[in-house]
């Protein structure tokens, strides 16, 4: 075939499989979260340690609230490629928090400080109990929620982020979420607990407002806006969807520049067999 | 063909086969590894028990890595025996002192699997009142040495240490 | 299966060995002495391309099989446990979830190549038809495998699935109980899914065995679409086309790759992160790339069972191709007519998957009606009606000759020739 058939069938595949992709999870009224800059995207990608450990304030002081991350170990906290405590520090924050165990000698369950090797708690003991403190609405878990969350890409955006390798779309979403809260348009009613945000499918969300200027302490001199926040918990929640991020970025780059060394010499050696067959 | 093309062609098929080659292993490393034991059952590598309800001459077992673990509230006259051991008695020779922690002498605490063929040894029983394993007759003394039949080794020793008096952590 | 094969291993161990059990000189007659048309372009590549993809399946399949608890409880904490504690396991999951839309795009080229250059003519109807049921068992363990980790889409896409065959008249509900096992997606369904995606790729690869059987017995199409006349045409399997099918196989893993590590979920639904929940169905249910253009097909027909039986039969027609396409010409080079239906097709086909893609509303109805009619008046219509009226090019002499560049032949006769 010629070349155009090549870069026609590229095409078609391409788009084939990239609509896919471009699932609506915004409603078509939502406008599309704006693009932000982060430390992990891209080939080199790496997260910002402290970044992530600000992120993780945030989350224990504001989002925990309600928002339990039931597929996290504490232990995972100091992995390669996370957040970077050392072994004290996360026996300290597991030691913050209270873990059902048992049954014991009696048949009875108990609480007793937590460990490394624990998961972070549930907040409720079960959904019925999360809901009927919500007004019926769910506070969901966010171990993954930065890869449960999307928003769509129209042609040709969709394509192009397959060359860009932009994955970002999640985090995006989540931090748009944050900050996007706002007092309805006129015309607009909310209903008891409902609250106004731009980028939430349908725009009412159960979601109180999480995060106000100053709520959280930074020490390190990072300036405490709502935005800031957001960036720093969202990022923090990429961690937690993804924590092997860093490996899987490092182990690519490297496997890359295997394979195209590697094509090269298939190519000369293929070039070498067929030089005698014309 | 000319004469130097061969060469220049071997090199390039050898080197091409060697990168694959390469590459395979690579490539095969995380089919292995996935097999090993990972970050999760390696971070439950520790048990706490508390040893307030043993009472003297009780062995209890825990479970520690998926595996029985004995800890048994020797007798005086227990303490004795094995102390009293001479060590050209014994197929692997290891003295009752370097089997427990010092000033907790009553305290042994022994991984249950019989070194032979890793069956469940039973407790107080036995030529030697310590173990007895039934799947192949091997016989342990009160401080979990082995005296006779087929398993070669004493039960091992896991690591632990007395986080209190009453408290031991396994692992 | 063809080629010469006198071979005779040096070692008289072998040589033992291979009197009474001729393994070696089978594999020495497939894949070294076999002799290749000469003129097999890149798009030939993709047989050996196909069975990679299908030892990758395999082999991470195995090993994830290792780590997976297919329990509506522990599914989804399964598959996250190998994400994050098992070691590689992010690795091979992504490899896996990613290995199956590598496998189709390399299969849905394979198939567009037998279309163009006509593979599926005499004598190659076994081979093509076993081709067909090879993508045929492919679909059911992708559709299958889709569910395991039991996430939204996971759960919604096996609910739809499944209920195509409540459309069945009569006893439709009944068949879709027998394949729940209950009254709903629930346990029994996700272990029988676990076991059936765990059997299918052997079913696959025992598939594929006879495919190549066939192949060989028939030997391979080639651009041209003109038989071997020659050993002129003709060039040994190893080194030739084995040097080849390595570059495009290493190209095709550069292409794999940058999925697996930088874009691991874009192929995938967020959605199915979120655990399944049998009570919410996730505002647009799509199912994965490669099921668009059926799903299109599907949603196009106003009526179940009619959808249902569209769905089927545009896959089920592929297997008639030969005989719907009775043009003695295989290779599209020569049919010019046929080449522009040829892209037309390939258009509806992409046109069909993205729209399979959209809401099923409005314009996207109307525009999945109409490529769906073309996509059946292509074969039913149009290809048969070509092989009677389309006035092929002047076909080359031989495979030699098309690839030397000699002058062609007077023109072919259309009736006579192959």
């Amino acid at each position: 075939m010629k070349k155009n058939t090549l870069l026609a069938l590229g095409i078609a595949s391409a788009l084939s499989l990239a609509t896919a992709s471009a699932v609506r999870a915004a409603d078509a009224h939502a406008p599309q979260p704006p693009r932000q800059s982060w430390s992990f995207s891209g080939p080199l990608g790496k997260f910002d340690k402290a970044q992530l450990q600000r992120g993780l304030k945030v989350y224990r002081e504001v989002c925990q609230a309600c928002h339990s991350m039931n597929l996290v170990a504490f232990r995972t906290l100091g992995q390669p490629g996370a957040l970077g405590f050392t072994e004290g520090q996360i026996k300290t924050i597991a030691g913050e928090y209270q873990i059902t165990d048992g049954p014991n000698d009696s048949g009875e369950m108990f609480q007793r400080p937590g460990r490394p090797s624990d998961y972070f708690p549930p907040i409720y003991p079960n959904e019925q109990a999360a809901r009927a403190t919500h007004n019926g609405a769910l506070p969901v878990d966010l171990s993954v929620i930065a890869k449960a969350r999307t928003y769509e890409v129209g042609f040709p955006g969709f394509l192009i982020d397959i060359v860009r390798q932009y994955q970002e779309n999640g985090v995006d979403y989540i931090h748009a979420l944050l900050t996007g809260y706002s007092e309805p348009p006129a015309g607009e009613t909310l209903g008891p607990g409902q609250h106004w945000n731009k980028f939430f499918p349908g725009h009412k969300i159960a979601m109180t407002p999480p995060l106000d200027k100053d709520r959280v302490e930074y020490t390190d001199g990072t300036p405490q806006t709502v935005d800031q926040y957001a960036r720093d918990v969202t990022a923090f929640l990429m961690w937690a969807a993804e924590p092997h991020l860093e490996s899987r970025k490092r182990i690519g780059f490297q496997v890359m520049i295997f394979l195209i060394v590697f094509a090269g010499l298939a190519y000369f050696t293929k070039k070498k067999v067929w030089a005698n067959a014309h | 063909m000319n004469g130097e093309q061969p060469t220049r062609r071997d090199f390039l098929y050898i080197a091409t086969g060697a990168v694959g080659a390469v590459g395979a292993a690579a490539a095969a490393w995380p089919l292995i590894h996935q097999m090993n034991p990972d970050a999760s059952v390696q971070a439950l590598a520790s048990t706490e028990v508390d040893l307030t309800p043993v009472k003297e001459g009780q062995i209890i077992t825990v479970k520690w890595r998926g595996k029985p673990v004995f800890i048994s509230h020797r007798t005086k006259k227990e303490i004795e025996e094995a102390v009293k051991t001479p060590l050209r008695d014994l197929p692997d020779p290891q003295t009752d002192e370097s089997r427990v922690k010092k000033g907790k002498e009553q305290w042994l605490v022994v991984i249950g699997v019989c070194t032979h063929l890793g069956c469940v040894p039973l407790g107080h029983q036995g030529d030697y009142h310590g173990w007895f394993c039934p799947c192949h007759g091997s016989h342990y003394d009160t401080s979990g040495r082995i005296r006779k039949g087929p398993a070669p080794l004493n039960l091992e020793v896991p690591p632990y240490e007395f986080a209190s008096d009453t408290m031991v952590r396994i692992g | 299966m063809s080629g010469p094969s006198n071979f005779q291993p040096k070692s008289p161990i072998l040589q033992w060995t291979e009197r009474r059990l001729p393994v070696l000189g089978l594999m020495h007659s497939s894949f070294v002495a076999y002799p290749t048309p000469r003129n097999l372009n890149y798009w030939w590549t993709f047989g050996g391309i196909l069975s990679f993809c299908l030892a990758v399946q395999i082999i991470t399949g195995i090993v994830l099989a290792m780590h997976y608890t297919p329990t509506v409880a522990g599914a989804f904490k399964s598959v996250e446990h190998i994400m994050r504690d098992v070691n590689y396991g992010w690795l091979l999951r992504y490899v896996h979830a990613n290995g199956a839309s590598m496998f189709f795009i390399a299969v849905y080229i394979h198939i567009f190549r037998g279309l163009y250059y006509g593979s599926y003519k005499e004598p190659r109807e076994i081979l093509w038809i076993l081709g067909v049921i090879i993508f045929l068992l492919m679909m059911a363990t992708a559709f299958m495998g889709y569910v395991l980790p039991w996430g939204q889409m996971s759960f919604w896409g096996a609910t739809v699935i499944t209920n195509l065959f409540s459309a069945i008249p009569g006893v439709g509900q009944k068949i879709v109980e027998l394949l729940w096992g209950g009254y709903s997606v629930d346990q029994p369904t996700l272990q029988r899914f676990f076991s059936l995606h765990y059997l299918l790729p052997f079913m696959i690869a025992g598939v594929v065995v006879l495919h190549v059987w066939a192949l060989h017995e028939v030997g391979q199409n080639n651009p041209a679409g003109i038989d071997v006349k020659s050993d002129k045409d003709t060039v040994p399997f190893t080194p030739y086309a084995t040097a080849k099918d390595n570059f495009a196989m290493v190209c095709f893993m550069i292409f794999f790759a940058w999925f697996v590590f930088y874009i691991p979920n874009y192929l995938g639904h967020a959605d199915n992160y979120i655990p399944a929940n049998p009570l919410q169905t996730p505002t647009h249910i799509v199912p994965e790339w490669y099921f668009l253009p059926f799903y299109a097909i599907l949603r196009a027909i106003p009526s179940k069972l009619g959808g249902v039986l569209a769905m089927f039969g545009s896959i089920a027609l592929l297997a008639f191709l030969p005989w719907l396409d009775r043009s003695k010409i295989r290779s599209a080079r020569y049919r010019p007519l046929f080449r522009q239906f040829f892209w037309i097709f390939v258009i509806t086909c992409v046109g069909l998957g993205w729209l399979g893609a959209k809401p099923a509303e409005g314009g996207y109805v109307i525009a999945s009606r109409i490529l769906t009619a073309w996509y059946f008046l292509h074969f039913l219509v149009v290809l048969p009606l070509l092989s009677y009226y389309e006035r092929p090019k002047p076909l080359p002499a031989s495979i030699a000759e098309s690839v030397l560049g000699n002058q062609p032949m007077a023109p072919a006769n259309v009736k006579g020739s192959s």
